[in-house]
């Protein structure tokens, strides 16, 4: 407690403590908050609530064990996760995925971006106190999913982009399938924009609110929407092409004002440019084609093969049962996930399981400059800044 | 490697041995990847020199992590990876630590970024750093005891599990 000068003469400060079960932390996040009647003077966030170890988890399962619990960490960006991890130790093997492969992969990380928007742009209409575009987010999202569950089996935790490749061959009737998203989508997004953009409530809680400068964004490590919407257009599917998203054109957002309407503007612009990718991807993608890269002994053989050669029934059994094991070094790649740069560093010794691997989550990195975001401003635009920062708390704990 | 990021090290590479002679023990290239070892002693001047140079201006701080080698020494390898937005390049920065003295200097100054990361570092290795404004537990509860990730603390943790799962069994008949 410290003692603030008044009108009155001196007067003691409030602690206050929000979460960590309230619901607008979209999660487990507890944050002391020190306030002068309605005004922040200093918010410390307490996380860890959904710390799992994942990372020492990591240690004890062989590289193709761990990809299940990548799904786990960033639950609403499941395939960008499998992406970082596969890319990582990819680069650690030396392999190379076949462009189908990549291609789409990209396609499906970008649904996986546009349905994670979604889900960022219902719950934050929620606490601002709009109703009725989480349902209508929600809708457009259950056709992503479905989309998922279709491709993959799966409609969240798919683990559907595997070391080398993907999980398995994208079923008959799948380009009509997002033919028929990409036609419905853009003028759902209109949608939202008619009910938000010009929206008085929304723009009076959002203008001017969580103002960052572009120079202690990127000195607080900030990436992702965020720190573009301060004007910096940092974007690792530019700036470090992945995946094959050098043949892909599209734009990346951004704005100057570096408040939360600025970050509301620069997610939404996203979802469009996730469609122009999408459509792309549709028709760039080679018709025919291995969807994994030949890598006896690493990549698991096609079931055919398995089925009638010899040589291959060893492999799978050996890579099933004790693994395989990169040469010994490190690797750090890094993508874009909805909610900035995510990165994976894997060190091998040589053996089938990793030395150490490590998440760089953005959710994690992006949260620490809350306390920045929230200096001065009211009790209310807490809760706007904690929603445009995108925080995911199982990203966050891992 | 491709011929863009050969020069992409020269660039790194040669802009820090220009400044000083001896400031990077050791250069590793893997993968494309550009590691630059230096000695504990020179970190901080190291970082500053990295994000102020003109030629390498790596304003992004975007990840800082740790790995335990043990029972190998030095033990600790600290890795910074740093990224410069203007000039699109990356560096890898690691420091190597014995298992008695785990202790290096923060690098907060330098990147106000490296707050929760070096937090995280301490919470999870033990590693101390000299310097940072809030060395406090993150992630785990401030009366855990011991460092998880540590290569010699068992995956499953130090719970007493078979005491509790007899006192289970027993209540049943």
């Amino acid at each position: 407690m410290t003692t603030v000068e008044t009108a009155t003469g001196p007067a003691k400060t409030m602690v206050l403590n929000m979460g960590p079960q309230h619901p607008s932390t979209h999660g487990v996040l507890r944050i002391l908050l020190e306030l002068d009647g309605e005004t922040v003077l200093k918010a410390v966030p307490d996380l860890g609530y959904l710390h799992t170890g994942i990372e020492k988890s990591c240690e004890d399962k062989t590289y193709s064990q761990a990809i299940t619990l990548t799904d786990r960490m960033d639950y609403l960006n499941p395939l960008g996760n499998n992406l970082v991890y596969c890319l990582a130790v990819e680069k650690l093997l030396g392999l190379q995925v076949p462009k189908r492969a990549q291609y789409f992969r990209v396609l499906m990380v970008e649904l996986q971006r546009i349905s994670s928007h979604l889900v960022w742009l219902g719950t934050h209409a929620i606490d601002m106190g709009a109703m009725s575009v989480f349902l209508y987010c929600f809708r457009e999202r259950e056709e992503i999913l479905k989309i998922f569950e279709f491709v993959a089996g799966q409609r969240m935790m798919t683990s559907y982009i595997r070391i080398g490749g993907l999980a398995l061959e994208p079923p008959t009737g799948w380009v009509e399938r997002v033919e028929k998203f990409l036609k419905m989508m853009p003028s759902r997004i209109d949608e939202y924009e008619q009910l938000l953009t010009g929206n008085r409530i929304w723009l009076g809680r959002l203008k001017g609110v969580g103002v960052i400068t572009p120079e202690d964004a990127v000195a607080y490590s900030m990436t992702g929407p965020t720190l573009r919407a301060a004007g910096i257009a940092y974007d690792n599917r530019k700036v470090f092409p992945y995946s094959s998203y050098e043949d892909f054109e599209f734009d990346v957002p951004t704005r100057t004002e570096s408040d939360c309407f600025a970050r509301y503007i620069v997610r939404v612009a996203e979802m469009r440019e996730s469609l122009k990718i999408i459509r792309q991807v549709i028709d760039k993608i080679p018709a025919e084609g291995p969807i994994r890269t030949e890598a006896p002994g690493i990549v698991p053989p096609a079931r055919e093969k398995m089925k009638t050669e010899m040589e291959a029934l060893i492999y799978h059994f050996k890579i099933f049962t004790e693994g395989f094991a990169p040469p010994p070094g490190e690797a750090f790649v890094t993508v874009e996930s909805p909610r900035g740069e995510l990165g994976c560093f894997i060190a091998s010794d040589g053996s089938p399981k990793p030395l150490r691997c490590h998440f760089r989550s953005p959710s994690f990195i992006n949260l620490q400059a809350l306390q920045k975001l929230v200096e001065g401003q009211l009790i209310s635009d807490v809760i706007a800044c904690i929603g445009t920062i995108d925080i995911v708390l199982g990203d966050v704990d891992r | 490697m491709t011929e863009s990021d050969s020069q992409n090290t020269n660039v790194v590479v040669a802009g820090l041995r220009s400044w000083s002679a001896n400031a990077i023990e050791e250069v590793i290239e893997f993968r494309g990847e550009t590691t630059v070892v230096v000695a504990r002693k020179n970190l901080r001047s190291i970082a500053e020199r990295c994000r102020d140079d003109h030629g390498l201006q790596f304003n992004l701080l975007t990840d800082a992590t740790c790995l335990d080698r043990f029972p190998m020494e030095p033990r600790y390898e600290l890795q910074y990876h740093l990224v410069s937005i203007p000039l699109r390049q990356k560096v890898r920065i690691r420091v190597r630590l014995f298992g008695n003295d785990p202790v290096v200097d923060s690098m907060v100054p330098v990147w106000p970024g490296a707050n929760w990361l070096e937090r995280e570092i301490f919470d999870l290795f033990g590693i101390q750093f000299t310097g940072h404004p809030d060395l406090r537990r993150i992630l785990l509860p401030d009366d855990w005891e011991g460092y998880p990730l540590r290569k010699d603390f068992p995956v499953e943790g130090y719970r007493d599990i078979p005491a509790i799962a007899t006192r289970y069994t027993r209540s049943r008949p």
